[in-house]
């Protein structure tokens, strides 16, 4: 009797409590999102595709120094140097392989210029390989920008070393 | 007379959907009966340990978060442990707690995915629906501090990476509010549920005798009632400024584990409230010129912090000669790490105890006599990551 007893409480009584749960959920707002239409927004901190970054008068703040290559865990970046034409040094080929690339963001740590940053771009599938090369050309932002974000160290930089004539 | 035993033995896996990854597991069949049971191991092998040793002692941390993919935030911070005692570093206070508030986070993440899969194995589909959602708002969290989603690389040696993000009070609170209405839902659809009680209970049981000679750990030895947790025999990281328990089961079969997984993620929300109410202020990371790497705010303004930040990156630091274990309770058990040193700047061998792949060892006694159906309730109840066990 006993036993009849429990199992019409769980037929009756158990049973539908976790249906009920299931059928709550039918009212409840989606949490969802309708994705290639809408999109999420990404924290300030999301380590994305990488970016690099210009000084306010269009000229490139990365010197070429290798440390973002040197902190790289992957070995996804390449780099060969050049000077411009006020004798300052930049690179001349700066790559990085993004099919090697964890995205761990060692190298936006790792670099004293500020200049590579990883961005909030996320959707960059291709169907070949080699278009995973990611150049220089690819990477800088365009010049000019609305915003402008690294006014404060542009000024700074500037003044400390006391550089007067603007590179074009 | 007697007849000849018949046997057939089958695959299941590695491409089974309730292996929880590439698992193979040979079965030997007596009809619905299991005589044997084999795990065949290594379809996921990268060779992390082997990587590790080819790399500094700060570019390991991104290869640890690959490994238990389900619980980053434990892997950064046993290794991180591990080479800190190597250094004898001492973090900051506010450090350890904010470790500690992420290391909980990471278990009650982890073991909502394994209550998600583990019920979606036995046939509760919403679960995993619903488990999910909740796993995405400690995500954010992840997100919000250190970038990414899963693979977070956000603790380094000597502390975080970068301060906690301003709003982590907030999205940490927000976690501590919803998550127990939530689990009094699961617990309305599982704990009580005749489908589920029927397949779990029972199931898969382990004595706790056995449990200690397999070297189980974690949720699966306690499970069995053997009350052994490194939070509070090895206090690590400030765990014992914390006011915890820990939940033990009585039969060590899957119900019991299933119980005790949901009590943990109770008492992870206990601590994280505790830590998030009493955060200190402070750095975070340590001062120690040459091993840490400076702050970035220092690096663009100061020399001596340049020089060490380019020094450090490019050749690192050199460990001193010898060996460090240091073990951490992952929400799998005990995951430690073993760090021999030969004194140059790369790790000698980092040797990793997976608590996953010494929990896996015990799946042919688990399953030995049961029928054919709980050997995948048995799979889900040990909570394997394929990551971790293969490495
Ligand atoms: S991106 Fe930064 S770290 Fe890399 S070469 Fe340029 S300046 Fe150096
Ligand atoms: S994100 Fe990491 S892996 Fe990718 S290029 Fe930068 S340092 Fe290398």
């Amino acid at each position: 009797m006993k036993e009849i007893a429990k199992a019409l409480g769980d037929v009756f009584i158990q049973m539908p409590k976790g249906l009920l749960v299931t059928f709550k959920h039918l009212f409840k707002k989606p949490v969802t999102l309708d994705y290639p239409r809408k999109k999420k927004p990404m924290t300030p901190r999301y380590r994305g595709l990488h970016y690099l970054e210009r000084y306010d008068d269009g000229s490139e703040r990365c010197v070429c120094c290798g440390l973002c290559a040197a902190a790289c865990p992957a070995d996804a970046i390449y780099m060969e140097p050049e000077e411009n034409e006020h004798g300052e040094r930049r690179a001349k080929v700066y790559e990085i392989n993004l099919l090697r690339c964890i995205f761990c963001g060692f190298c936006e740590e790792a670099c004293p210029e500020e200049a590579i940053f990883l961005g909030h771009e996320y959707e960059f599938s291709n169907d070949n390989r080699n278009s995973f090369i990611y150049t220089k050309g690819q990477m800088l932002v365009p010049h000019p920008r609305k915003d402008k974000p690294f006014k404060r160290i542009y000024r700074r930089i500037r003044k400390v070393y006391g550089v007067t004539d603007k590179p074009k | 007379m007697s007849a000849e035993r018949k046997t057939m033995t089958i695959n299941m896996g590695p491409q089974h959907p309730s292996t929880h990854g590439v698992l193979r597991v040979v079965l030997e069949l007596d009809g619905e009966q299991v005589v044997n049971a084999q795990p065949h191991i290594g379809y996921l092998h990268t060779g992390i340990e082997k990587t590790m040793e080819n790399k500094l002692y700060y570019k390991v941390i991104p290869c640890t978060d690959r490994m238990d993919y389900l619980a980053p935030m434990s892997n950064n911070l046993g290794y991180c442990l591990a080479v800190e005692k190597l250094m004898g570093i001492e973090v900051p206070e506010k450090v350890k707690w904010a470790r500690v508030c992420l290391a909980e986070l990471t278990r009650i993440k982890s073991h909502l995915v394994w209550l998600g899969t583990h019920s979606i194995d036995l046939g509760a589909m919403t679960m995993l629906l619903y488990t999910f959602r909740e796993r995405e708002s400690i995500v954010d969290i992840y997100e919000a501090c250190g970038g990414q989603r899963m693979m977070t690389t956000y603790i380094r040696i000597g502390g975080l990476s970068k301060d906690l993000p301003p709003d982590f009070d907030k999205l940490v609170r927000k976690v501590l509010e919803t998550i127990p209405s939530h689990l009094r839902d699961y617990e309305d659809m599982l704990t009580n549920n005749e489908i589920f009680i029927n397949r779990t209970r029972g199931v898969a049981v382990i004595s706790a005798d056995d449990a200690v000679n397999y070297s189980l750990t974690g949720p699966m030895l306690r499970g069995s009632g053997v009350n052994y947790d490194v939070r509070k025999a090895n206090p690590y990281s400030g765990y014992e400024n914390f006011d915890f328990d820990i939940p033990l089961g009585k039969n060590g079969d899957a119900y019991d584990r299933y119980k005790i997984r949901l009590a943990e993620i109770r008492q992870s929300l206990r601590i994280i409230q505790q830590a998030i109410d009493g955060m200190p202020e402070g750095p975070y990371r340590a001062h120690v010129p040459g091993v840490v790497l400076p702050p970035k705010e220092d690096v663009l303004y100061k020399m001596e912090s340049m020089i060490f930040h380019f020094k450090i990156i490019t050749e690192g630091f050199k460990a001193p000669f010898g060996a460090v274990y240091q073990a951490i309770e992952s929400p799998k058990g005990e995951l430690g790490y073993y760090i021999s040193s030969d004194g140059s700047n790369k790790p000698h061998r980092v040797r990793v105890r997976p608590p996953s792949f010494v929990n896996l060892a015990v799946l042919p006694k688990l399953v030995e006599g049961a029928l054919f159906s709980d050997v995948v309730c048995a799979i889900g109840s040990i909570d394997i990551v394929l990551g971790e066990v293969d490495r």
